[in-house]
């Protein structure tokens, strides 16, 4: 399929804090888009598109739309978990290319932290109303890093891949996040042990919280937030700094199911049709944002969106290639990741900030040239139910 | 002792097996489309998920499979766990040919003593009389 160039993204934030108290979502949600419209040089009435995943506040896309004061032509609740995100930039993009929308909004908040949600260690609430789902699954107790445990533990025996191998994507991404002055206020504000680069024995050694995942192979819960502004080429032409293509886009589920393979995610799907519709491949890739939940989450995405052969994830990060300033392979995660910047729930969004600030130069780990990039997300459960999406970019 | 998160009623796909396990029964379903290619059901639906057929037999298992993968909770926050010391959470591929979440017990220390691949028995965890069971596995 030709490459198109019909939409791109214009403007973008990202919320400062990780630690917000007496901020709420729907604040946060309201101050990254005027900062993201701001920096795209477009006024807030020249929103006509809102997408929004509904679960700040339980507000969906007619909610924030009232909020925010927008009388959009199109709305998208569009609600996948972590790659919601890149979802609805799919989705924006195809429908302004389609001539239906022109300027489109994806606003971002969250104040886990600030709320004391134990989102990975917290086990199932039983309450809400009834679910197969809940009533299948949750008096066994599985906590939520459990459930990427369980898939860990497959790749290792079903591949060999050794806690060395899988403490690399921990490492590149620590290496990082030190450059970035957000991240480290994130991991001071956060009060992390050690807010230093590290090596693959220091997450060998932090503390096993559900075998055989670690401390250091974990997300942090934090508070945060962020906007997208996404719009036409012509919007694009007269937009205050250099449009960055959506080029590719494809979304795909995957289950739990009898006789399955639990360390193929749904990225084996969709990973092969969004570089089919960018007409790239996955050795032309700069810079690769993947959703960094779990060590695992990224391993199973490098191998599914086909950087290595399945099974071969482990020989792959363990190359020396995968940090900013090294070559052989896209860097990974140069924003410091869900592992050492940020994390408030669904990441999604922040992979296409931190591709967005790549394509456009202005990284604080910087792929020198950079010209495309992957965003790929992962919501939901890697072990169970889950969603992935990559979104490919390029440079104008 | 806090109770673990109870299966919660009316929730008409899964009571059916919930209801069997009163009699100690681990229950699955299959298609009855004869042109279904793929007749098994689990977890448990009034339809069939593969054809979109609407009937389904039920069917009991022998309790019988091996661990397709497992993960050992150091930290749970959840009453009910938290006290528990590290527990072991599974999906168990039964020879009937469903895979279910579960937990595999009996063993002194689940890190080492279970394995991926490990035959593994139905034991049910009883949580008093005529209540449901939960099913549960240990090594065979």
């Amino acid at each position: 399929m030709a490459q198109t160039r019909e939409a791109a993204i214009v403007g973008i934030h990202e919320y400062p804090l990780r630690v917000a108290p007496g901020v709420s979502a729907l604040q946060i949600k309201a101050a990254s888009a005027s900062k993201a419209l701001e920096d795209a040089g477009i006024s807030w009435q020249d929103v006509d598109a809102v997408y929004d995943t509904g679960s700040h506040q339980n507000i969906g896309g007619l909610g924030i739309s009232e909020y925010l004061g927008l009388n959009p032509r199109l709305i998208d609740n569009t609600s996948v978990g972590g790659t919601s995100y890149e979802f609805q930039a799919h989705h924006a993009a195809t429908m302004i290319a389609s001539g239906k929308a022109n300027v489109a909004l994806l606003t971002y908040g969250s104040t886990a932290h600030s709320d004391r949600r134990a989102i990975g260690t917290a086990g199932a609430t039983g309450q809400g109303s009834p679910t197969p789902f809940n009533n299948m699954e949750d008096p066994w107790g599985m906590t939520l890093i459990s459930g990427y445990g369980m898939v860990k533990a497959r790749h290792m025996h079903q591949y060999g891949t050794t806690n060395e191998q899988f403490a690399e994507i921990s490492v590149a991404t620590r290496y990082h996040a030190m450059r970035n002055p957000e991240a480290v206020k994130a991991m001071t504000a956060l009060e992390f042990v050690g807010v230093n680069e590290i090596t693959t024995q220091d997450v060998l050694d932090s503390r096993m919280i559900a075998w055989p995942l670690h401390l250091l192979e974990c997300c942090m819960v934090s508070d945060g937030g962020g906007a997208v502004v996404i719009a036409s080429k012509e919007v694009a032409k007269n937009c205050k700094k250099s449009p960055v293509w959506i080029i590719g886009g494809a979304e795909a589920t995957k289950y739990r199911e009898n006789g399955g393979d639990i360390t193929v995610s749904a990225g084996a799907q969709s990973g092969p049709r969004a570089f089919e519709d960018a007409g790239v491949s996955p050795n032309e890739i700069d810079v690769l944002m993947a959703y960094d939940s779990f060590s695992i989450t990224v391993m199973c995405l490098i191998e599914d969106l086909g950087f290595c052969k399945k099974g071969e994830g482990g020989d792959y990060v363990s190359q020396g290639i995968l940090k900013f300033d090294q070559k052989g392979g896209p860097a990974l995660n140069t924003d410091g990741g869900g592992l050492s910047s940020n994390h408030p729930g669904e990441r999604g969004i922040f992979l296409l900030l931190e591709a967005t600030r790549q394509m456009r130069g202005e990284s604080t780990s910087q792929v020198d040239g950079a010209k495309l990039a992957v965003a790929v997300g992962n919501g939901g459960q890697l072990g169970a139910r889950h969603a992935t999406s990559p979104t490919i970019l390029a440079a104008d | 002792m806090t109770l673990r998160p109870q299966p919660r009623f009316p929730e008409p796909d899964t009571e059916p097996f919930w209801e069997a396990t009163k009699e100690r029964n681990l229950v699955y379903q299959t298609c009855d489309n004869p042109d279904c290619t793929d007749k098994l059901i689990f977890y448990p639906r009034a339809h069939c998920n593969s054809c979109g057929g609407l009937k389904t037999t039920w069917n009991t298992s022998k309790g019988e499979g091996v661990v397709y993968t497992y993960s050992v909770v150091m930290q749970s926050r959840h009453p009910a766990f938290k006290d528990l010391g590290p527990y072991a959470v599974a999906y168990v591929d039964l020879d009937e040919g469903f895979r279910m979440m579960t937990n595999v017990i009996n063993v002194d220390n689940p890190i080492d003593d279970i394995q991926i691949g490990m035959k593994v028995k139905l034991v049910w965890q009883e949580q008093g009389e005529g209540e449901i069971a939960l099913p549960m596995f240990e090594p065979a």
